[in-house]
């Protein structure tokens, strides 16, 4: 194979210091359940330059837990890094020396846009639990407010990992006009009955913990963070692998001998439990139901009798679709149900199988080979 | 017997000789088409085709680094192992499907030729023939052939079925599948009219399903 010119970083770095920008949008927004928004803010964030002609802009959509702080850091929060720093950033695979990148927080979201934890302009109190269940789809339309607002027809590129490439292939079926690139990682075009399965138990733990309050926690003061924290436990086991759980932790014991107690005996409780603690400390419950529902309902080809081929048949864009060896979650396989859809409809598809043992979460990590593949396709987009 | 090179020579002869093979395939197809190419290495084909007959397609393959190569080279790759079949690829979904000096490297022999010509209206196969005379003269000489059309020592080689042109018409006919054309060429790349079993080193055809052909007698080695 001839080694590609520039396909080894030119120093890659951090993009430094960022800062979270909001958009304000007073137009309503119908919702795909019927219900209306009637305005709603964007929290988002971009780095790098828009061109002239508007042509190099990338979105970067987040999956269950993200937001819009994609890269680089805040002047009052050096540690706290964006959560795809190691692939966007001058020099990176996703190069923001070419790149103009937004990262946004979605509608519904608990880190700046508008959600359960806003005040609802009708009752004057906190939506909490009235807020309406917003979709992938929702999602996409919301952010094609943000790329009107920031002058762009059309994305280079949409990019997202779980049911970030949701958004990334909901983008391609809604506005094929406006997107020329869909990057679809360790995604699926629908959930399992088993995805749908362990979201209802997450679910359960936060509807039944005392606290939650049928969603106005908010009101009597409350946060319902067992139930949070058992949500983000369960959710946390479908990220691993099986193999690499066992690598981490093993049978490792906490104190070194059997406690015959329901403390933490083995090291992988006590992960889960510091897991469950962070999230709860910082994620909001109304949000979490609300994004697993979205999962939940997100089948593009549910409208065409099951038939992704038909659903994707007007898509346009050109498709980069990567799945990883060990993860259970969305394996190979439902990347591959994507990618014989958009084979039917003789789209432009590059489909990559990588190996790499850590699960669901690869996608977030910098596999040397899994960011070589982003690094040129990539390069190979014209601007 | 001419100057033995090592299989490294023999593997970058056979790069800078890649265009004959690609010119051999192309002629074969028509201006437009859509194509699967198994076994797309780096993708240099389908780039060829694209650029030189306009195709679409996708190239397959099993190899990480091979992949990143196609992309890098803007060809549509799936990374799948074509062991494991071609299912997932639509009936009659391609105009032509391409295994180019990659069937050696294939345990499921026929089941690859079946469902290759389950995906596409014609299949266009090209291997390297153990049979021809200078593979007979090292197996002879008591080593395994190592030559341009096979530019492997034994143990490193990705081959692992070891056929001939007779063979292959044998199982042709077995699997009823209708030869459309064969042509062979030796070592320099010339076209071999006569006993290409023994003057052809590497060997190029087209396949087609139509089992009321029955392969004709002329092709036999």
């Amino acid at each position: 194979m001839k080694p590609h010119p520039s396909s080894q970083p030119s120093n890659p770095s951090s993009i430094g210091l960022v800062a979270p920008r909001k958009a304000c949008f007073d137009t309503p927004l119908k919702l795909k359940s019927g219900a209306t928004l009637a305005r709603f803010d964007l929290a988002f964030e971009t780095y790098g330059q828009l061109n002239a002609s508007a042509s190099n802009a990338v979105l970067v959509c987040h999956a269950l837990s993200g937001n819009h702080h994609v890269a680089g850091f805040y002047a009052d929060d050096r540690q706290h890094t964006g959560w795809w720093d190691n692939l966007v950033g001058p020099g990176k695979a996703l190069d923001t020396d070419r790149f103009f990148v937004v990262g946004v927080n979605n509608l519904g979201g608990c880190n700046g846009s508008t959600g359960p934890l806003s005040i609802d302009p009708e009752s004057g109190q906190c939506y909490g639990a009235n807020f309406p269940l917003v979709t992938v789809e929702d999602w996409v339309a919301a952010q094609a407010k943000l790329a009107d607002l920031l002058g762009i027809d059309s994305w280079a590129a949409v990019i997202g990992g779980s049911l970030g490439g949701m958004q990334a292939l909901a983008w391609s079926i809604q506005f094929p006009q406006r997107i020329r690139h869909a990057l679809v990682i360790a995604s699926a075009p629908k959930l399992s009955a088993q995805n749908i399965a362990f979201n209802e138990v997450a679910r359960q733990a936060i509807l039944s913990d005392p606290d939650f309050h049928g969603g106005h926690y908010a009101a009597h003061g409350v946060i319902p963070t067992r139930g949070l924290r058992l949500a983000r436990m369960v959710g946390h086991i479908t990220y691993l692998s099986d193999d690499q759980m066992g690598e981490k932790f093993g049978r490792q014991l906490r104190h070194g001998q059997h406690k015959f107690s329901y403390e933490v005996d083995f090291e992988v409780e006590s992960y889960l439990r510091h897991q469950g603690d962070k999230f709860a400390s910082v994620f909001d419950a109304n949000t979490y139901l609300m994004m697993t529902k979205a999962l939940d309902y997100f089948d593009p080809a549910y409208a065409y009798d099951g038939n992704l081929g038909a659903a994707l048949a007007n898509a346009s864009a050109q498709f980069f679709i990567a799945s990883f060896s060990t993860d259970w979650r969305f394996s190979p396989a439902r990347s591959r149900e994507i990618v014989f859809a958009l084979l039917h409809n003789r789209r432009s598809v590059v489909y990559a199988e990588i190996d790499c043992a850590a699960g669901h979460d690869s996608f977030l990590l910098d596999d040397a080979h899994y960011h070589a593949l982003l690094r040129a396709y990539f390069q190979q987009i014209r601007i | 017997m001419k100057k033995q090179l090592s299989s490294n020579e023999y593997r970058l002869k056979a790069a800078a000789r890649a265009r004959f093979d690609f010119a051999v395939i192309a002629d074969w197809i028509p201006p437009g088409e859509h194509i699967l190419d198994l076994g797309c290495g780096d993708g240099t084909l389908l780039r060829y085709l694209r650029e030189n007959k306009q195709v679409s397609g996708y190239g397959v393959e099993i190899d990480p680094a091979r992949v990143l190569a196609c992309i890098n080279n803007g060809v549509n790759v799936i990374q799948t192992d074509i062991e494991r079949g071609l299912s997932g690829f639509g009936d009659l979904a391609f105009n032509h499907v391409v295994i180019s000096q990659a069937l050696q490297a294939v345990h499921a022999t026929e089941r690859i030729l079946a469902e290759m010509l389950r995906v596409a209206e014609e299949a266009i196969v090209s291997f390297p023939n153990f049979a021809y005379r200078d593979n007979r003269t090292a197996i002879a000489s008591g080593h395994m052939p190592v030559s341009e059309d096979l530019p492997y020592e034994w143990y490193d080689t990705p081959n692992v079925r070891f056929f001939t042109i007779a063979d292959f018409e044998t199982l042709c006919d077995k699997m009823q599948i209708n030869i459309r054309e064969r042509i062979a060429f030796d070592e320099h790349g010339q076209a071999v009219l006569d006993d290409p079993n023994l003057n052809g080193s590497l060997a190029f055809y087209r396949l087609s399903a139509n089992p009321s052909a029955k392969p004709s007698k002329q092709h036999a080695a």
